[in-house]
């Protein structure tokens, strides 16, 4: 038996004249990172409500731990938590009592509730926040201890719709933590995001999904083979040194790949990109750069957007689709 | 965030079974949402408007300006007979608030929350509604209160007052389902409030509250006579000033069971419904 602690076959969900889910398949192994990753309206947010249990597809068949969604939901709410989009706390409790009442609504005593909700505002840095209504919180904070509900009654499938969304470089990073600290821990993490980079730091699997329907299901790396991968940028302070630095560029080019010079695809000219495989190629390119006498004003990494991760793969989609 | 190690606690051995079963279970989580929304209530008294500032505003408004001209100068007369039925309105007004909190919470995600976590289904309608008993006390004190200093006298005697504001308490809790189930239905606060304005309107204008039926036309008669609101107000004049009370109560108390049985399921089922 594959452990799949997630898996859907066939939702569809419509609203209105809206699709919003046609036909989604989705399969997530235990104790991973499932990244689902796509546009606004792509369908995200609606496919995890499903999921969890808040709304029923037209059709369809979901598991959640091993469990039927629509037959059972009961039993699958014990085991999972739910950080939706948009934040849920309430706004005239404090985060105590916030925290306290999922507590108690998961069957907690009082007792374990207060000391489980003490450990997660700690956890969380809202300790000193505790005793003041939500409505008092910065964004960030509402969403930390949006976060933190959704791990009162340690799931074993945390939903994460969107959890960096509004929130501040350092803040995204130490969610990031939170993330891995719970798969350490055993559970298995399905979030969905609109940035690649976030994608690529979590998941161990990513899932794109467009209009409804999955257009990818791949790990990080294979998804960045097939749209292009990482690009190393360099812009040399002297426009006229752009041919040199393409040569010294390409010895650290991916395999099959070669250094160009930038200027069409709207990047602003006097700079060349060059696919390459990982980070290491920079450890080759400073040095080869300074011996070459190239001086730069910009050098760096760069994941492809968002945008040309759908690009290529709506293109080689139909591509595929043109070829059968 | 820097210590990372979370101890593992604290769910019991069996996590498919609420602890103590289902009714024990639909009880705890009811109690434990009734304690949020009056948590809510504390923090915003202002929302307590509707069951203080309102109804007192009301009694002095129709006591004075109205009064001398309904009841032909005896203003005491008039407030005797008057508070009892104003008491039974403010109660039908009361449960308007209900709703709309009900439906803003559901807008703001706040349900999506309770629906993720193992509650029993009905747990935070039922808890909602029993926090509310809390506004339903306050309207009978304060109107009971202010009326005596405005001149109100029971006349019957200490018990029958007690029963007087529990059966409008309790009307109140069977009334107010209409509200919640409005409030599962539309789409804003904004519009429970105005669906059940134009309910508790004509059934609190349209029955034996400010003037006695028989002054009425014979087609307003005939709606007075069906209104939820009339067999209440008989009652509760009964029990505060004196006069026939068994005939009404029975009345009232099956228009009780009645709103129960049918507006608890609707209630439940447009709830279960409303993502
Ligand atoms: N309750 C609803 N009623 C009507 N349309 C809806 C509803 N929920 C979602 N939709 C529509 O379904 C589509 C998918 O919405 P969904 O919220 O799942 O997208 P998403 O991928 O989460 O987008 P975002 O990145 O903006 O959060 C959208 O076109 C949206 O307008
Ligand atoms: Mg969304």
């Amino acid at each position: 038996m594959t452990d799949l602690v997630v898996r859907a076959e066939g939702l569809r969900k419509r609203f209105g004249k809206t699709q919003a889910l046609d036909g989604v398949d989705l399969a997530m192994r235990r104790g991973t990172v499932l990244g689902v990753l796509g546009p606004n309206g792509a369908g995200k947010t609606t496919a995890v409500r499903v999921l969890a249990t808040l709304l029923r597809p037209d059709a369809g068949t979901a598991e959640v731990a091993g469990i039927d969604v629509l037959r059972q939901p009961q039993r699958v709410r014990r085991r999972i938590g739910l950080t939706g989009q948009y934040a849920s706390v309430d706004e005239d409790l404090t985060g105590t009592q916030n925290l306290v009442l999922i507590g108690q609504l998961l069957d907690l005593t009082t007792k374990d509730a207060k000391r489980r909700a003490a450990e997660l505002l700690d956890w969380f840095d809202l300790s000193e926040a505790a005793g003041r209504p939500a409505k008092t919180y910065s964004g960030g904070m509402r969403r930390r201890l949006d976060l933190a509900a959704s791990l009162v009654g340690h799931p074993e499938v945390i939903f994460l719709d969107e959890p960096t969304t509004g929130l501040d470089p350092a803040k995204r990073e130490d969610m990031w933590g939170v993330v891995r600290t719970q798969v350490t821990q055993g559970a298995s993490v399905l979030l969905t995001t609109q940035y690649l980079d976030e994608a690529d730091a979590l998941a161990d699997e990513i899932v794109v999904i467009n209009q409804g329907r999955v257009i990818a299901h791949d790990t990080p790396d294979g998804l960045k083979r097939r749209v292009g991968g990482l690009t190393l940028r360099v812009r040399p302070t002297d426009p006229a040194r752009v041919p040199d630095a393409m040569r010294v560029l390409d010895k650290v080019a991916a395999p099959g790949t070669a250094a160009s010079a930038d200027g069409s695809a709207g990047s602003r000219p006097g700079a060349v990109s060059v696919p390459v495989i990982g980070d290491i190629a920079l450890d080759d390119a400073v040095p080869a750069l300074r011996q070459a006498g190239i001086e730069v004003t910009e050098l760096g990494l760069h994941l492809p957007s968002l945008d040309e991760v759908f690009h290529a793969l709506t293109e080689t989609k139909t591509m595929e689709e043109a070829l059968s | 965030m820097t210590t990372l190690d979370i101890p593992v606690s604290a769910i019991g051995p069996d996590i498919d079974r609420p602890r103590g079963g289902a009714l024990a279970a639909l009880v705890r989580h009811s109690v434990a949402l009734a304690r949020r929304s009056l948590i809510k209530t504390v923090r915003t008294p202002e929302a307590l408007i509707d069951v203080t500032l309102q109804p007192v505003i009301f009694l002095l408004l129709f006591t004075y300006l109205f009064g001398g001209a309904i009841a032909g100068g005896d203003r005491h007369a008039y407030l005797q007979f008057l508070l009892p039925g104003m008491l039974a309105q403010s109660l039908a007004m009361g449960g308007i608030a209900l709703g709309q909190n009900l439906n803003a919470d559901i807008q703001k995600g706040v349900f999506d929350r309770f629906r993720s976590l193992p509650v029993a289904r009905s747990a935070p309608l039922v808890g909602a509604v029993a926090a509310d008993v809390v506004r339903y006390l306050t309207v009978c004190v304060v109107m009971l209160a202010f009326g005596t200093v405005m001149g109100f006298r029971v006349e019957t005697g200490f018990l029958p007052a007690v029963a007087a504001v529990a059966l409008s308490i309790g009307f109140g809790l069977c009334f107010c389902w209409i509200s919640v189930w409005v409030g599962m239905l539309v789409r804003t606060p904004g519009a429970v409030q105005g669906v059940m304005f134009l309910l508790v309107f004509p059934l609190s204008f349209g029955s034996n509250v400010f003037v006695a039926t028989n002054t009425l036309p014979g087609w307003l008669q005939a709606f007075v006579h069906v209104n939820p609101i009339t067999p209440l107000v008989g009652s509760i004049r009964g029990l505060l000033v004196g006069g026939p009370v068994a005939g009404h109560l029975v009345v009232t108390l099956a228009w009780m069971a009645g709103l129960l049985v049918v507006f608890v399921p609707l209630a439940l089922r447009a709830y279960a419904r409303r993502a």
